[in-house]
């Protein structure tokens, strides 16, 4: 059984014939070869295929395709800005990169799409607002606290 | 994931006549977030999803002042979680929704289907169980109503029948004076299932507990109510011994497994400490309530 969908994909509409099994994480990556989101444990435990789905943050791996069929789906690739003097990064890939707040770099998308509905939310978080807000993002390298720094001091810029 | 087939249902009497047409091969998909897991670690292979979140009315998550709270199948935990109704009048609900998984999986997770899924941990089983919710159910024969406190019936078990589905919580509102907590227990602070939760709702009349709730989750089959522990409460006024003896009453009345997550015995002290603070907590916030 296949269907057709469509998604608005960091502000472009798409049209993809999917079958009703796929997750939108597959759709995402492999369909429309965004593999910014990646695919960590596929069962919702890690976060690192988080996207935001009508703004709000979720597994894209627990959501079918078919599921998210006229939604607006915002990844890690629609983030920095493309102009004509270049590539400008969003202040939360500026801070994480400043701060070295990415070691291998798998968690980071996911990571900083969670950071990102936060701070929509709650534009200058506690520290334990932050920390609660990535509870389902998981690292296995930095050990949390740069991250958090990073996400902190993404807030503090009040550049939102 | 195996293939299945996929319906959007528009209406209540497709998505039972769906279940009939597949007679127990079709699962009801809603928030996806344990379904979706079973499915893909092939633990469940439904040959059909109906996807009940397109039907209209499902959506309503509404306060009502002398009425009370209707949650709705496809109404998020995130959505009760932020809700400023439900922070204001069932805090118990609303402590349980902000520690269920990962803001990820709340955005997703139904709180009705936290309910259907019967895991005896399931976080917002005991507060609402404790603020005396009903199920709403809706099957091929009509619809009845049944008291949240009497739907478990198992692990993964409920009095649901084939074809019936769970269309919405209903709850009371609270009686003034009254005071809700759910306190939870696990290895970690978020992202975690509970090892032990209790929820206790009070109501204080004059400084005399004119209505008492303690329920505990994750340490029997199914969600149960402390009943000799309320009884020790209830016309009495509240003191710090007697508060110590229901806790003590609730340790009696739990009947926890060894499990990954703790020991029975490990599992039975917490609820003696849970319940304690959970108590004082409560009693606290039925005083507050005093002074609006
Ligand atoms: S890949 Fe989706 S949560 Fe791990
Ligand atoms: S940087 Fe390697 S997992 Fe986070």
């Amino acid at each position: 059984m296949k269907r057709l969908i469509r998604l608005y994909v960091n502000g472009e509409p798409h049209e993809v014939l999917v079958p009703v099994y796929r997750t939108l994480l597959d759709v995402l990556r492999e369909e429309l070869g965004l593999t910014g989101t990646k695919k960590g444990c596929d069962v919702g435990d890690c976060g690192a295929c988080t996207i935001l789905l009508n703004g709000e943050p979720v597994n894209a791996c627990l959501v079918l395709a078919v599921e998210a069929d006229g939604t607006q789906v915002d990844t890690i690739e629609g983030l920095a800005q493309v102009g004509e003097e270049g590539v400008r990064l969003h202040p939360l890939q500026e801070s994480f990169l400043r701060l070295g707040a990415a070691q291998c770099g798998f968690c980071t998308p996911g990571m900083i799409m969670a950071a990102r509905a936060l701070l929509a939310e709650n534009p200058s978080p506690s520290e334990e607002a932050v920390r609660f807000a990535i509870a389902g993002n998981i690292c296995r390298c930095t050990g949390y606290t740069k991250i958090v720094q990073a996400i902190l001091y993404a807030a503090n810029r009040e550049v939102m | 994931m195996r293939p299945f087939d996929y319906y959007e249902a528009t209406s209540l009497e497709e998505a039972v006549s769906l279940l009939g047409r597949y007679d127990g091969r079709a699962s009801i998909l809603a928030g996806g977030t344990d379904l979706l897991v079973e499915m893909k670690e092939g633990l469940r292979a439904p040959a059909c999803l109906v996807n009940i979140k397109r039907i209209p009315g499902l959506d309503e998550l509404s306060y009502t002042p002398g009425e009370g709270l209707r949650i709705g199948a496809a109404v998020t935990v995130r959505q009760v979680e932020r809700h400023p109704a439900v922070r204001q009048h069932y805090a118990g609900l609303a402590q349980a929704a902000c520690q269920l998984g990962s803001v990820q999986v709340r955005n997703r997770a139904t709180v009705v289907g936290n309910i259907c899924r019967a895991s005896p941990s399931a976080d917002t089983a005991p507060p609402l169980i404790a603020d005396g919710a009903l199920v709403c159910l809706f099957g091929a024969d009509g619809t009845r109503t049944v008291p949240l406190e009497e739907f478990f019936t198992g692990p993964g078990q409920t009095v649901l029948r084939a074809h019936e589905i769970v269309t919405e919580l209903r709850l009371p509102d609270p009686i003034p004076h009254t005071g809700q907590v759910y306190l939870k227990h696990g290895r970690r602070l978020a992202m975690e299932l509970a090892t032990v939760g209790v929820a206790v709702s009070l109501t204080l009349q004059d400084e005399i507990c004119t209505r008492v709730r303690i329920v505990l989750g994750a340490v029997a089959p199914t969600p149960i109510r402390a009943s000799e522990a309320e009884a020790v409460l209830e016309g009495r006024s509240p003191d710090s011994t007697l508060v110590s003896m229901a806790a003590v009453k609730a340790q009696e009345a739990s009947r926890p497994i060894d499990d990954v997550r703790s020991s029975a015995a490990y599992r039975r002290q917490m609820v003696r400490v849970l319940t304690l603070r959970a108590l004082e907590q409560a009693l606290t916030r039925a005083r507050q309530e005093d002074s609006p």
